[in-house]
């Protein structure tokens, strides 16, 4: 997957609780819970940043982990947001993504 | 744009007069919703049904207007809600209902058979407790000590068997539906009519919600505190709403996050007989 951008879908709620994302998604009433990494990742999902730059720059940083190791696990995690609708990937950046607010409680 | 009225106020409904004989207004949780009929076979059905939560006297949040259809619609049509600017429109293989945010008012198109009535009511209260913090959860309730006591599980997991099991001095709220709302100091929840197995109407009553209790039948009786991402994504999974849209579900994630954080919720594991009770205090 190269120049892969995400933006997040604006049919869902997303409240950070703790380290832990919890997303709802307004079309079929899905709940979704992200582990802390995953959340980063939702959370720099502004239809402008390559998913390889989020995880260069968000992930590694911040977990101990090998970058080419860290883009696989994200790329299938996108994948699968995507696949549920609540995630949007392209290999141009979104446009009209702008950033949304994610409630923090 | 955000069309959503405030909170449940009454007064706001511009109810055109009628003959009193075709009103009949149903108090459930605190919000009454005006029913009309000309059908005086129907209206029976309608106060008997809810014979314990009628209040002639309420001002009501909504008003509807009941229009019979001879040829049933009857499809295996799942319910759906969606929002046409000010107008909310609820359908399912049995009914049709339109409902007007703004005017507060709307009809219903059905046969003449409870269960229809039932659906609409529950929607539109999930509607109308969305966007004052409030939300209903598919819980059985009762009130002991001046407090109430929330069962939440899926089918099976004993919600009706809790309050088939409840002592003398409690209150059985509902065996199936809670309604709970948000107040000045905390959340109340309140009666029903809306039975499951127990067959059998809940008391018109509310108190203070202490503690809701997320059931898992056992071989031993016991409360484990449970976290609170945790408790959220439960309530989630139990909350009843209905409506596609987005500006909703934002509200009820954020009522569930919100009573998450200021009431007990634990996980109950219980045994089914009277023994279980003495967690509940």
């Amino acid at each position: 997957m190269k120049n892969c951008y995400l933006a997040r879908s604006r049919a869902v709620a997303a409240r950070l609780i703790g380290e832990e994302m919890i997303i709802m998604s307004a079309a079929d009433s899905t709940l979704f819970s992200l582990n802390p990494v995953a959340a980063l990742i939702w959370q720099a999902a502004d239809g402008q940043t390559p998913l390889a730059r989020i995880v260069r720059d968000r992930i590694c940083p911040e977990y101990e982990v090998e970058p080419e190791e860290a883009l696989r696990d994200a790329e299938e995690f996108v994948a699968e947001l995507a696949a549920h609708g609540i995630l949007m990937i392209a290999e141009s950046p979104i446009l009209g993504s702008s950033p949304i607010t994610v409630g923090t409680r | 744009m955000n069309v959503m009225p405030s909170p449940i106020a009454r007064g706001n409904a511009r109810v055109p007069s009628r003959r009193p004989s075709e009103e009949i207004t149903v108090e459930i949780g605190g919000v009454p919703i005006q029913l009309r009929t000309i059908d005086p076979g129907f209206r029976r059905v309608i106060e008997e049904r809810y014979s314990g939560f009628l209040n002639p006297s309420a001002e009501p949040a909504c008003s509807f207007e009941i229009q019979l259809t001879s040829n049933e619609l009857i499809s295996d049509e799942d319910v759906r809600v969606s929002r046409r600017a000010s107008t909310w429109c609820l359908q399912r293989g049995d009914f049709r209902a339109e409902w007007d945010l703004h005017r507060r008012e709307g009809w219903i198109r059905q046969g003449a058979n409870p269960y229809s009535i039932d659906s609409v009511l529950r929607i539109t209260h999930s509607l109308l407790l969305a966007m004052e913090g409030g939300f209903q959860i598919h819980a059985s309730s009762a009130i002991r000590g001046g407090r109430a006591f929330l069962f939440a599980g899926v089918s099976g997991a004993g919600k009706t068997t809790t309050v088939r099991l409840a002592p003398p001095d409690a209150i059985v709220l509902t065996d199936e539906i809670s309604y709970v709302r948000r107040s000045e100091s905390g959340y109340r929840a309140y009666g029903t009519p809306f039975a499951g197995e127990l067959a059998r109407s809940g008391a018109n009553v509310s108190a203070p919600v202490q503690r809701i209790c997320l059931l898992k039948q056992s071989l031993e009786n016991r409360l484990r505190p449970v976290r609170r991402s945790e408790a959220i994504r439960a309530l989630m999974r139990h909350v009843l709403f209905f409506a596609q849209d987005n500006e909703i579900v934002e509200r009820v994630l954020d009522s569930v996050v919100q009573f998450a954080s200021g009431v007990e919720v634990m996980e109950m594991e219980f045994t089914p007989d009277y023994r279980a009770w003495e967690l509940v205090r």
